[in-house]
């Protein structure tokens, strides 16, 4: 029987949860829209007047920039969805495959795209390796990153997109009574593209908006990569304002600010007309499928975009082996394939250089995950004791991945130092929690609610309270899904630019941000030493998850590939 | 004694699932409660051993030894309970699995542990991973886990239904015996009339709640 007194703080928890997440992003957008209007006391703007929107529309390349984002947004999470099909649909022939995404999974975007540069560049492990054959013997003169068109950034959020929409592809497979529907569709002679069109793909399409939106509102105001591989002249919309934000000129804040406000309603426009595309797909598509949904070149583009999904995570993996390269690389002339008299001395050299930022990742890493676990687990324990779910209060987990960073991050900044928090590191945890929690409850919820609730009963039955069926009992048998959320939260994390950046103040370096500001100098050797160490700690991550349980549980055959 | 006064479930909805049930179980004896399936006699046990799902409600009253336990906790009952698939805890060892619900008091643990594996011819297994033992093995491990709590009462939902045939006669047996050496009153539910013949207790049908 219920008893309010115990269940009462089961009910308000998750509330708690959600209003530290969503209370910090609300305070943004407010903040963010009142500069917008003029209105930032701190550096004497008092509005509101329209002032900053003009500053924002007169700023040169304004209008292209909006475009780029729009477009490369919008086509590299098209391309990664098609990717991701493709190879969703070569995985389920095959029977198994994608494993070798996991490392790419666990990367972090600026790692992968500085390892991408080394392999594109005009000097970059391509142009070394075709060199011998059209005779070059310095890197020839192409844009082959940073092009006007914002295609090397296209394809490098691809590389790092695709996977994650195919591993949520395969979750959402895995939901559906896929096989049956194959063979039966097979027997009416329907070949494998035209079944996935038109049988599997509306069926997964629900359980596959979010992520994509997730996807489109990332690759659309991504900073960090788009500084990397994206054009500069005029650069995207996300990585402009980040340089207003930047600008000594205080009153560029203001025209910054209005540039988030842009930057949100673009995200927004383009999440509904996505939503429309599918509301349209929708109704002709019944129509498609009563003329026997004919697709004619299904079989050729799909292998083509299989191929293509091949070559993408070659170049993923190609890119990981180019960072471990120039970390070791005392000379690497054009155009030798690998480097001179490779050594450790560059990593010793720029020692000073990493420590701190090291240190920081793994402060920030360690407490923002620490966090979002515990909340995870009070979230679902909650769940456990009230036998009730909030969906509301789940699908608003998901808000902070809906929205652009760029749209609200330095307005959370604002917002902290009129409430008198100084910016700082645990400012920064609170700002990487926010990203964190959403995947490691991805990751934690679906095994936290599959775990056989028979054990539970039988534990209260021997007489069990609560708190001995959490410690004793779930946590113990759920220690290799725990792992694994915590790994992804570092990885997640370590990730992390903007949040890192504008609440740190630019004064809190983390492997990231210095992966990124090195990046834009001209040695590769330090800059492959801290890219390295950003893409091995995710990894390093994971392999400990695989470790503890794997020797833990050694002698515990029910536990193992649970 | 465990003894139940005008028991009664209503789904979420409001509906009853069986009429008011009342009975009394005394000490070593295994009463049987048999109906048609869906009928609620999981919920039935459920209700008793205080776990029910959230939005059943109940009326009536639970007393055992005496005690009205309507109210209490599921792990303040007393009430052990054996399911049909008595998984033994995965990630703890039979003979950690044994003690998860001896009481506290006990100072030689490890000793009763070893006495029940010997008694459930598991002698020297303590230390086996649960997931190694065979389905007969797993069972008696089980009740040997839910009797070594000292329940004052203990709960039996279809607990043969999962073992094969040739199985079955075995640990019928050895469960039987077992609850009448120990003195506990059991309730069982089932829809096998094997089960309530070699339970040899009182048998109670459980009817679907007769139409107004």
């Amino acid at each position: 029987m219920t008893l309010p007194a115990r269940i009462l703080p089961a009910r308000i928890l998750p509330a708690l949860i959600l209003t530290a997440l969503l209370l910090p992003i609300g305070a943004g957008l407010w903040q963010t829209a009142l500069a917008a209007m003029g209105h930032l006391p701190a550096i004497g703007a008092r509005g509101p007047d329209l002032a900053p929107l003009r500053a924002l529309a007169a700023t040169p390349g304004i209008g292209r920039a909006v475009w780029l984002s729009l477009f490369t947004g919008a086509a590299a999470t098209a391309l990664s969805f098609a990717l991701a099909l493709a190879s969703a649909m070569a995985i389920t022939r095959r029977g198994h495959g994608g494993r070798l995404l996991a490392p790419l999974l666990a990367m972090p975007h600026a790692a992968l795209a500085i390892g991408l540069a080394f392999v594109m560049a005009p000097s970059g492990w391509i142009a070394r390796a075709i060199a011998p054959v059209v005779g070059w013997d310095r890197p020839p003169d192409i844009a082959s990153i940073g092009d006007p068109f914002g295609l090397s950034l296209i394809a490098g959020l691809t590389v790092k997109e695709f996977p994650f929409l195919l591993l949520m592809m395969m979750g959402a497979c895995a939901q559906i009574p896929l096989q049956r529907h194959l063979r039966a569709g097979r027997a009416l002679g329907a070949s494998e593209g035209r079944l996935w069109l038109a049988l599997i793909l509306p069926q997964i399409w629900p359980l596959m908006r979010l992520p994509v939106l997730v996807v489109l509102a990332y690759s659309m105001s991504v900073v960090d990569v788009a500084l990397i591989l994206g054009p500069s002249n005029p650069p995207t919309l996300a990585v402009l304002l980040t340089r207003d934000y930047a600008d000594p000129d205080l009153s560029r804040l203001l025209a910054g600010s209005a540039g988030s406000l842009v930057q949100l309603a673009l995200v927004g426009a383009a999440a509904g007309l996505l939503l429309l595309t599918q509301r349209v797909a929708a109704s002709l598509g019944g129509a498609w499928v009563m003329r026997g949904a004919p697709a004619p070149g299904a079989g050729p583009v799909m292998a083509g975009l299989r191929w293509t999904a091949t070559a993408a995570t070659l170049a993923g993996f190609a890119a990981m082996a180019a960072l471990a390269m120039w970390s070791v690389a005392w000379r690497w002339p054009f155009p030798d394939l690998l480097p001179q008299d490779p050594s450790f001395r560059i990593w010793a050299r720029s020692l000073d250089g990493w420590t701190t930022p090291l240190w920081n990742t793994l402060l920030l890493a360690g407490g923002s995950t620490a966090i979002a676990l515990i909340a995870a687990i009070a979230w679902l324990e909650c769940e456990t004791r009230t036998g009730r779910r909030a969906p509301w209060a789940e699908a608003a987990i998901f808000v902070p991945l809906l929205l652009p960073q760029i749209g609200f991050l330095y307005g959370v900044n604002t917002a902290a130092l009129q409430a008198g928090l100084a910016p700082g590191l645990w400012l920064i945890v609170w700002g990487h929690v926010i990203f964190v929690f959403p995947y490691v409850m991805i990751a934690l919820s679906d095994p936290w609610r599959a775990m056989d609730p028979q054990h539970l009963r039988v534990a209260s039955a021997l007489g069990a309270g609560p708190w001995r069926r959490l410690l004793a009992m779930r946590l113990p048998v759920m220690l290799r899904p725990i792992l694994t959320a915590a790994a992804i939260g570092i990885a997640v994390s370590v990730a992390q630019y903007l949040p890192t950046l504008f609440l740190g103040a630019g004064r809190i370096p983390s492997l990231t941000t210095e992966a990124v500001t090195l990046a834009a100098s001209s040695d590769r050797r330090v800059t492959g030493v801290v890219a390295t160490m950003q893409a091995a700690l995710p990894l390093l991550g994971f392999l400990i998850a695989f470790v503890i349980p794997a020797y833990l549980h050694r002698n515990r055959r029910g536990l193992r590939g649970a | 004694m465990l003894e139940l006064n005008d028991l009664a479930v209503t789904l979420p909805d409001g509906t009853h699932l069986f009429d008011p049930l009342s009975l009394r179980v005394p000490k070593g004896c295994v009463t049987t409660v048999m109906g048609p399936s869906g009928v609620g006699k999981s919920t039935l046990l459920d209700a008793i051993g205080g776990q029910l799902a959230p939005g059943f409600g109940m009326a009536g009253r639970i007393v055992l030894d005496g005690r009205d336990v309507t109210r209490e906790r599921p792990e303040k009952r007393n009430i052990g309970i054996i399911f049909q698939k008595s998984a033994l805890f995965p990630h703890l060892s039979v003979g950690q699995n044994l003690g998860f619900g001896m009481p506290r008091r006990h100072r030689d643990r490890r000793s009763r542990i070893e006495a029940a594996l010997t008694d459930a011819g598991l002698a020297g297994m303590a230390d086996r991973d649960p997931a190694t033992l065979s389905g007969g093995q797993t069972a008696r491990a089980a009740l040997m886990r839910g009797l070594l709590a000292e329940p004052a009462a203990i709960l039996l939902d279809e607990p043969f239904s999962a073992l094969d045939a040739t199985l079955r006669d075995e640990i019928r047996g050895f469960t039987f015996a077992h609850l009448r050496n120990a003195g506990i009153p059991a309730l069982m539910v089932t829809h096998d009339d094997q089960d309530a013949r070699a339970a040899g207790g009182p048998v109670v049908a459980l009817n679907a709640k007769g139409r107004p």
